[in-house]
């Protein structure tokens, strides 16, 4: 056992910190949020000449090779910074879904640019009546002459409008399973809406309207793409308990701040009892956030499993739980100052439970686990 | 980062279960499991069994007859333990009085009472708690005063748990009436067939002895019996309380009580199927499962913390808090998993004869009294409010 980072994973981690301090303050954030991009062009060629773009792909196709531990230690600065940018769903999850399903014709093509962070790529893999269930869609694909045509609407692509390339999930009529196609935004017949989400990031709906994808744009066989998609969201999971976890740690410290500044009845009301506890109560939810956050980064990368999904199950579900009660609690402990918009707090908080929105929130995986528990001499209900 | 034992250790978890396999005994491991009473014979035929191997001394010094392991090592011991059903270690000897005597005792203290605890032949228990100081530990009043070569003890202790198996009780006194709370106190070791000592049985609310209120009148006590100096009792007093924290999150003994109640879920019946197919009480074993994994790998965490030279800080507290906090939640699932077959309180039950002829199955009569029972883990070794107080000082550095 060792918990600690590697000489290189804390230059990583010291590197990354240091970009996000010098550009991603309060102040550039929100001019960030409110330009044409909604994000900073800027900080992403930063990151891409630090190679940290890089981080989790794999050598063969230009990456630094990194492993759940180096997405982690990429993440939880990002959240930390509550950047804007699609990190995750483009060169974790969006390039291990590429990674895993593609040819080697197909990596090499997309790849290497996604690592150089010439292009982004985002995940349409969530309808309106999805609810997280990457195998519940509507969005079907029609074979025709070479190639398939795509017909549906997807949802809350995050990432969606600045990415060069979608991979967008669809059923192949008369096959079983989800397939995965690779997709140009710029195909006639696709229309995308944009708009950011509550904590920030942009996203986009996407309207697919009879689009023609060509016979090489399938990611894997016919109706082969679901496991993949389960265990890249696993990989996509761990990294998001890092990103809650940069935001936890930065809402915890501002809340601890406050607590020793704010005076009222004439001293600070860090000697209040019931105020005390209830920091002691946030401080053990960041321990649990903090170890299963670990956890998680440490088995992203294992086989996949019923081992492996119950532990990134439970990551997800004890950050979302811990992410919200810091989010609430930080509020509640500044008083009216937490509900401005002005203030980091605030977006903190909005953030952390906005994540629980993605990838599954605390009641998806509760069900999750109970469906994977294992009771010995029984099968379980997966 | 690596989350993985060592094959070293792999090997040692191997050698630990090979052990209790061999040497535990069924019928301790069967009432274990199932939350019968046990007898003090019990409890002495199993510390000899850990000794003979020079198991039983886990925290001590090599040189004294401990096991020179590392704390990984212990926590690995302490799981599969509690996985095979082996009887808790009762503390106040072996893990709470040697250290102290160990580390502030004078040889002859060491060369007298050592041995005894290892080989059984001294039953310790502690004499901390008094009617008027609970929390505030240091607000202790039973008196020492000195009189020639001994003191002179005056006073009550109280929640003395296993003082009516002990020969032996470790005292904090006062020593100093005149000085600070916690400066005039000091550390007695008393022989409790002493004339002037009473012990009285309290009955916990589950219907057990298992404390007792214990009563000096004018007791006289060799001064030779004072560990370390006079009025510098609290020095050992905290030096004994992080021994008795540690370890407290208790994962094994959660992990042993998780496995018995999905055994449980799985066998008792709800209407038409079994329990554990029930989607709301499945979550509810789904979500203790997934928050123990969060507290057991806090766990691992601080040992390899300490095993690398760290101090653990608030970390203790909170492990303490939160491991209770799930060993609660489980005896609370536990209790719900038999519906009304909770309900019948036949002491006779726990009883280790009673084995053959349970009322409803062998493992429904303990449920309800262990849920009561574990109330006190929130409560004592310094309750999980005092556990917060120090969380909080250290974070907002009150």
């Amino acid at each position: 056992m060792d918990f600690n980072l590697n000489e290189e994973q804390q230059m990583l981690s010291d590197t990354i910190q240091r970009l996000v301090r010098n550009t991603y303050g309060f102040e550039q954030r929100e001019a960030f949020y409110r330009s044409d991009t909604g994000d900073s062009p800027e900080f992403w060629r930063q990151l891409s000449e630090l190679g940290i773009t890089s981080v989790p792909i794999a050598q063969a196709y230009d990456g630094f090779g990194g492993s759940g531990v180096e997405s982690m230690v990429v993440m939880k600065e990002l959240g930390r910074g509550l950047c804007l940018e699609s990190y995750l769903h483009s060169q974790i999850y969006g390039a291990g879904l590429v990674q895993q399903l593609g040819s080697p014709d197909q990596c090499q093509r997309i790849l290497p640019a996604v690592a150089a962070g010439d292009c982004r790529l985002a995940v349409a893999d969530e309808e309106a009546g999805s609810h997280y269930h990457v195998d519940r869609i509507e969005c079907r694909a029609t074979p025709c002459e070479r190639g398939w045509r795509l017909n549906g609407r997807k949802r809350v692509v995050i990432g969606g409008e600045r990415a060069r390339y979608l991979l967008v999930t669809a059923h192949i009529d008369g096959t079983e399973g989800v397939s995965l196609f690779i997709l140009d935004p710029k195909s006639e017949g696709v229309s995308r809406i944009g708009y950011p989400c509550a904590d920030g990031p942009q996203a986009c709906d996407l309207l697919l309207e009879d689009i023609y994808v060509e016979a090489d744009d399938l990611l894997g066989h016919p109706g082969g793409a679901l496991s993949a998609l389960h265990y890249q969201r696993g990989r996509a999971m761990a990294a998001q308990c890092a990103e809650a976890l940069g935001s936890m740690e930065e809402a915890f410290r501002l809340t601890l701040d406050y607590l020793k500044t704010r005076q009222q009845f004439g001293s600070p009301i860090s000697g209040f009892q019931v105020l005390q506890h209830r920091m002691a109560d946030m401080r053990g939810e960041l321990e649990l956030a903090t170890s299963m956050t670990i956890l998680a980064a440490c088995v992203a990368d294992d086989p996949g499993s019923g081992e492996r999904s119950r532990k990134l199950t439970a990551a997800k579900f004890i950050t979302a739980r811990a992410s919200q009660m810091i989010a609430e609690q930080a509020i509640q402990l500044h008083g009216g100052i937490g509900m401005t918009w002005e203030y980091a707090l605030a977006h903190h908080a909005k953030r952390l439970v906005m994540l629980t929105h993605q990838f599954g929130d605390d009641d998806f995986h509760l069900g999750g686990y109970s469906a994977l528990l294992d009771v010995p001499g029984r099968a379980n209900h997966n | 980062m690596d989350i993985h034992f060592t094959p070293e250790e792999q090997a040692f978890r191997d050698e630990v279960r090979a052990f209790l396999t061999s040497e535990l005994p069924a019928d301790i491991a069967s009432r274990v499991r199932l939350g019968r009473r046990l007898t003090k014979d019990d409890h002495l035929h199993w510390q000899r069994i850990l000794n003979r191997r020079g198991w039983y001394a886990v925290n001590w010094p090599e040189a004294y007859g401990g096991t020179g392991w590392t704390v990984v090592q212990k926590h690995i011991f302490e799981e599969e333990c509690a996985a095979f059903g082996a009887p808790r270690i009762i503390s106040f000897g072996v893990n709470m009085v040697a250290p102290v005597i160990i580390r502030f005792g004078s040889e002859a203290q060491k060369s007298w009472y050592l041995p005894r605890i290892l080989s059984g032949e001294d039953w310790w228990c502690q004499g901390y708690s008094e009617p008027g100081a609970g929390s505030d530990l240091a607000g202790l009043k039973t008196r020492a005063e000195r009189d020639g070569d001994h003191y002179v003890v005056n006073g009550q202790k109280t929640w003395t748990t296993l003082g009516q198996h002990a020969n032996r009780i470790f005292c904090l006194v006062r020593t100093d009436t005149s000085a600070r709370k916690q400066e005039g106190i000091s550390f007695l070791l008393i022989d409790m067939d002493s004339p002037g000592i009473t012990v009285r049985p309290i009955i916990t609310l589950d219907g057990e002895h298992e404390v007792n209120e214990v009563f000096f009148d004018n007791v006289r006590v060799p001064v030779g019996n004072l560990v370390g100096e006079e009025n510098r009792g609290w020095t050992c007093a905290k030096y004994l309380l992080t021994h008795e924290r540690t370890g407290q999150a208790g994962i094994g003994l959660s992990k042993a009580a998780l496995a018995h109640l999905k055994d449980i879920a799985a066998r008792e019946r709800n209407g038409g199927g079994m329990l554990v197919d029930d989607p709301l009480f499945r979550a509810r074993i789904a979500e203790v499962e997934m928050r123990l994994m969060a507290v057991e790998m806090s766990t691992l965490r601080i040992l390899a913390a300490t095993r690398d030279g760290g101090v653990p800080g608030a970390e203790s507290s909170l492990l303490k808090i939160q491991g209770s906090e799930i060993r609660q939640a489980i005896s609370d699932l536990t209790r719900k998993a038999l519906g009304p077959n909770a309900l019948p309180f036949l002491e006779e039950e726990l009883n280790p004869g009673f084995d053959d002829f349970p009322l409803y199955r062998n493992y429904s009569a303990a449920p309800a009294s262990q849920y009561f029972n574990l109330r006190k883990l929130s409560i004592y070794g310094g309750s999980n409010e005092i556990q917060k107080n120090i969380i909080a000082k250290r974070l907002l550095e009150l």
